[in-house]
């Protein structure tokens, strides 16, 4: 019965991420051009440009080579099996087991290093710079993550987002400030991640202020539909991250029946709408700041994740 | 100890066989050098395919003491034998050093010289025996023979001034090591008579003679491995070396220095140790990974940053073995086994990826004659074999699922995550500063691996050289392509592996620690984190095949190629029918955003801009420079103390008569005294 049940979530919540992930970059977009007193596009004008991309011929640069057609394949492979792991609305889904937390950054590394790769394909000088600048800024959000994960592991005995989740939902843990402390670094890393302001703009197209728009420069047709599609996957995959860890309520517990999973949906919705129109917020209120300005954030992430850990080891004595 | 597990004499007359046959190798090439290349390549690739079927079978078979040999040095005959641990190293060294000699094989031709001939065979055996023996004479007798071939073969091509320079640091940094262990094996034996390592373990080191031992282990040993501060020499001399020997160096012996550094400190030293001799080591591996792998990002030429990323790598190694270490201490037997199983995993790992990665910039030496990163481009197209073995090396170094390194750096990160277990305060904020620098290596080290790939074969060719490459057919491509496929199955199946090194994780961990394994996958504990590669290889195929399935379902668009837009690219110049060069990012250029970010506070990294006057049509240029901190902070204030003393010793010739005569009397009063003394106590 519990397997039936996990294999269903699991299926479940694969649709749910195939069809949102779209739909919540649509919302975000929306929120913000309201925010900013515009209409906005339509919240599934993302849906519509990934069927018109389908659509289209690629053109491909001359100088590039065979990594430009496989690496998008590669990258939403990879954002796509790291989404399918966190759980959404329910826990104890049929790939749980396998939901460890460093093999999800694993695979976010190489999502990344196959877009980099991509990037330095066709030989332009904007593919190099969007490289570079988006591996050295992984060289600071990878330790952060890494960090929360041991915060969690500590209070959670495990890096399972499963587990992690299920301890968390437990009420066991209580409110730490460690935890906010991780809370308030996996923003900054996510914001990083997903190439947001301030570290990014994803609206961008001037050039030399672009970091993810301009490895994919190149892409057209089918190929910059994979690679906006696993952006709009790496932003639903953080968010519920996100929601998942920090805001367990509502998730369906092992083996529990349909009704509970519509709570769960109904939650994890929510979760989302109120983290997407938080980062629309943010979004609206900031400026991007300069490139070498970004150390200094993703390093105040870092100082603060092993600040959480600290305080773990002071006031909790796990001596 | 009872559960060390030695191997049957048959296996090893096999291995003694095999190292008589590298001798008879040596005599080949030092006779008809000029012939006997391929032989010789051949003989050694046979050999150390040998060297691994005697090392699975010593890692399967059960125990049976060691061999004693009929030679040795006036006290009594040397000893060999295989235990766990020596025989996965003696693995580590025969998928390297095979795979370099088939590759030698692909490109040495008829012509090599005799000097790098004749000492191969012998680094080759003297790396085996290093590992085989079990006296400590014959483990230092291994030893030094294998700095000494290892000199002879980076001296090898002495016609270039940087490579006589490395060859003279190398050659400092090995004396410096035997100076530091010689004395080890003093400080552990009880007499000369009992330097077998069955009498060394029945009297383990105490108080402040093993603290003086593991000071002079990490010393010794580290200098060999290239753990910072005493790494200076590696990313010279590892370069010099021809490329197969580049690859052995950088896979094998640098795992051979950590061979010793293990059996010493984990094995000869006793079963227990106190907690904090985890802490020098874990220090110490932090501060190589971090600056190895921020060294491999601004470095411009394909060898010297792999050299670096070796540094980065016996970095991760040493940290788990400073974790065992700690673990052992803390009597946490579990998790010992866990970071042993860390270790030894990146051992094996490392020591296949490397050797692909510098076979594979061997390649590219001799297809493009270029080592430097601003000479190549575009090699994808007439070079697609290695490329593509390539990458999968590089996605390996960079940690990438489900290639080898990230099973094994998985392993090392959750144990970094358990090291809060041992329960010192100043330990556990130890351990997550030392959980943050190897995330950050690992990501600094996916960075170098872009910046080495996208340079080499992505883009465009940057100089006629690198357009009129091709790709040498045979031995060369056999060894590439097999290497890669180790790396692919290791990385999907960590689990088998780990259980053939059960033999080596007992005998780290202290002898009760057994890695937690889950079916075909690797488990940080009981009801802790768990990793299926394969399961997490079939999903990402799955996923893959899926949405290229459901996109071909739709109706295959194809593509049509075009100039690339890179918004408004200007169509080149007849001249120059690759486009031109300045339009692609530079070595130095891919470098810069971690240069600033890091480099200029860890490596003293500066930039020059010299920008000319409005309306000088003159270029502007950009110099950049950075510096590894051992030369300023320790081998010139070395240098300078060395002149000092020189400067000293040199008035010692301005001494009159008397002065002579009163110099040597108080020496033999001195020294007299000494000897009272000792007598008497």
């Amino acid at each position: 019965m519990e397997t039936l049940a996990g294999i269903l979530t699991q299926l479940l919540h694969m649709a749910l991420i195939l069809a949102g992930a779209p739909l919540l970059l649509g919302l975000i977009r929306l929120a913000k051009a309201r925010l900013m007193g515009r209409r906005g596009p339509h919240p599934l004008q993302p849906w519509r440009d990934l069927r018109k991309l389908l659509g289209k011929r690629a053109v491909v640069a001359e100088t590039a080579s065979a990594v430009t057609h496989v690496a998008p394949f590669v990258a939403v492979a990879s954002a796509l099996l790291a989404a399918f792991l966190i759980p959404s609305f329910a826990r104890g889904m049929v790939l749980a087991p396998l939901a460890d937390l460093l093999l999800i950054a694993g695979l976010l590394a190489l999502g990344r290093v196959a877009m980099a790769l991509a990037g330095l394909d066709a030989g332009t000088p904007f593919g190099g710079l969007g490289a570079a600048r988006e591996m050295a800024f992984a060289a600071f959000a990878e330790p952060a993550l890494i960090l929360a994960a041991l915060t969690f592991s500590i209070i959670a005995g495990t890096t399972n987002v499963d587990a992690i989740a299920g301890s968390f939902q437990d009420g066991a843990v209580g409110v730490r400030v460690s935890l906010a402390l991780t809370f308030i670094a996996m923003l900054a890393v996510a914001v990083s991640e997903n190439a947001r302001i301030p570290v990014d703009n994803p609206s961008t197209h001037l050039e030399l202020t672009m970091v993810h728009e301009a490895m994919i420069l190149e892409a057209s047709g089918e190929q910059l539909a994979l690679w906006d599609y696993q952006s709009a996957l790496r932003l639903m995959l953080w968010l519920s991250l996100i929601a998942t860890i920090f805001f367990p309520v509502g998730l369906a517990s092992p083996g529990s029946g349909p009704l509970s999973w519509l709570v769960g949906i109904a939650a994890f919705a929510t979760k989302l709408a109120a983290l997407g129109f938080a980062l629309a917020v943010f979004e609206s209120a900031l400026a991007k700041m300069r490139v070498f300005r970004v150390p200094e954030f993703l390093g105040a992430a870092l100082l603060l994740g092993l600040l959480a850990a600290v305080f773990l080891f002071l006031s909790t004595g796990f001596a | 100890m009872g559960d060390h597990r030695a191997t049957p004499p048959a296996v090893l007359t096999a291995l003694l066989t095999l190292l008589a046959a590298l001798l008879a190798l040596a005599a080949v090439g030092a006779v008809r050098a000029s012939r006997t290349a391929g032989v010789v390549h051949a003989g050694t690739a046979a050999v150390c395919g040998g060297f691994c079927a005697v090392a699975v079978l010593a890692l399967v078979l059960p125990a049976a003491p060691a061999l004693a040999l009929p030679f040795g040095p006036f006290w009594g005959p040397s000893m060999v034998a295989l235990d766990g641990l020596s025989a996965w190293f003696l693995l580590i060294l025969g998928l390297s050093g095979g795979a370099s000699s088939l590759a030698a094989l692909g490109y040495g031709g008829g012509a090599m010289p005799a000097r790098l001939l004749v000492p191969w065979p012998l680094f080759l055996a003297a790396m085996a025996l290093t590992l085989a023996a079990a006296d400590a004479f014959t483990l230092l007798l291994g030893f030094e023979a294998m700095s000494l071939a290892s000199w002879a073969l980076v001296a090898a091509e002495h016609d270039r001034a940087e490579n006589r320079r490395a060859a003279r640091l190398y050659l400092v940094f090995a004396i410096f090591a035997a100076a530091c262990l010689i004395p080890v094996v003093g400080l552990l034996a009880i007499g000369p008579e009992a330097v077998g390592f069955a009498a060394l373990r029945e009297t383990p080191p105490e108080g402040l003679r093993a603290t003086l031992i593991l000071g002079l282990v990490l010393a010794g040993a580290g200098a060999k491995a290239g753990l910072v501060p005493f790494h200076a020499w590696l990313p010279l001399a590892h370069p010099a070396a021809p490329s197969h020997v580049s690859a052995v160096m950088s896979g094998a012996m640098t795992k051979v220095a950590l061979y010793v550094m293990a059996r010493v400190l984990f094995d000869l030293c006793g079963p227990a140790q106190p907690l904090w001799w985890g802490a020098p080591l874990l220090a110490l591996g932090a501060a190589s990974a971090l600056l190895g792998a921020l060294r491999a990002n601004m470095e411009e030429d394909s060898k010297v940053l792999l050299a670096c990323s070796t540094i980065e790598n016996i970095g991760l190694i040493v940290m788990a073995m400073g974790l065992v270490l700690a673990f052992r201490g803390a009597d946490l037997a579990p998790l010992a086994a866990l970071a042993a199983g860390a270790a030894l995993l990146h051992a094996l790992n490392h020591g296949v990826f490397k050797t692909l990665l510098f076979l594979g910039a061997g390649a590219v030496l001799h297809a493009a004659l270029t080592r430097r990163l601003d000479s190549m481009g575009g090699l994808i197209r007439p070079m697609p074999w290695t490329a593509a073995a390539v990458m999968v090396g590089a996605g390996a170094a960079a940690a990438l699922p489900p290639l080898s390194g990230f099973a094994s750096e998985w392993l090392l990160l959750q144990s970094l995550l358990a090291g809060w277990r041992t329960g010192a305060l100043g330990f556990q904020i130890t351990v997550a500063a030392a959980t943050a620098i190897a995330a950050l290596s690992a990501a600094l080290a996916a960075a170098a691996m872009v910046r080495f790939v996208g340079m080499a074969f992505l883009g465009r060719p940057r100089t006629p050289r690198a357009a009129g490459a091709s790709e040498h057919p045979g031995a060369e491509r056999i060894a590439l392509v097999g290497l890669a496929a180790l790396t692919v199955a290791f990385g999907i199946l960590p689990a088998p592996l780990l259980d053939l090194a059960a033999g080596g994780v007992r005998l780290l961990s202290g002898g009760a620690g057994r890695p937690v394994m889950a079916a075909l996958g690797l488990a940080a504990g009981d009801g802790a984190a768990r990793l299926w590669p394969a399961g997490v290889f079939l999903l990402l195929a799955l996923i893959a095949g899926a949405v290229v399935v459901a996109l071909r379902a739709r109706g295959a668009r194809g593509f049509t190629t075009g100039p690339a837009w890179a918004c408004g690219f200007m169509a080149p110049p007849p001249h120059l029918p690759f486009g031109d060069p300045l339009t692609q990012p530079s070595a130095a250029g891919l470098a810069q955003p971690l240069r600033r970010m890091l480099g200029g506070a860890l490596l003293g990294a500066e930039e020059r801009v010299t920008m000319p006057d409005p309306g000088d049509p003159r270029a502007a240029t950009i110099a950049t420079c950075a510096e590894d901190p051992a030369f300023p902070y320790l081998l010139a204030p070395l240098a300078r103390l060395r002149d000092a003393l020189a400067g000293t010793a040199e008035r010692l010739r301005d001494l009159s008569i008397r002065q002579c005569l009163m110099l040597s009397f108080s020496l033999l009063i001195a020294m007299l005294a000494l000897v009272a003394v000792l007598e008497r106590g």
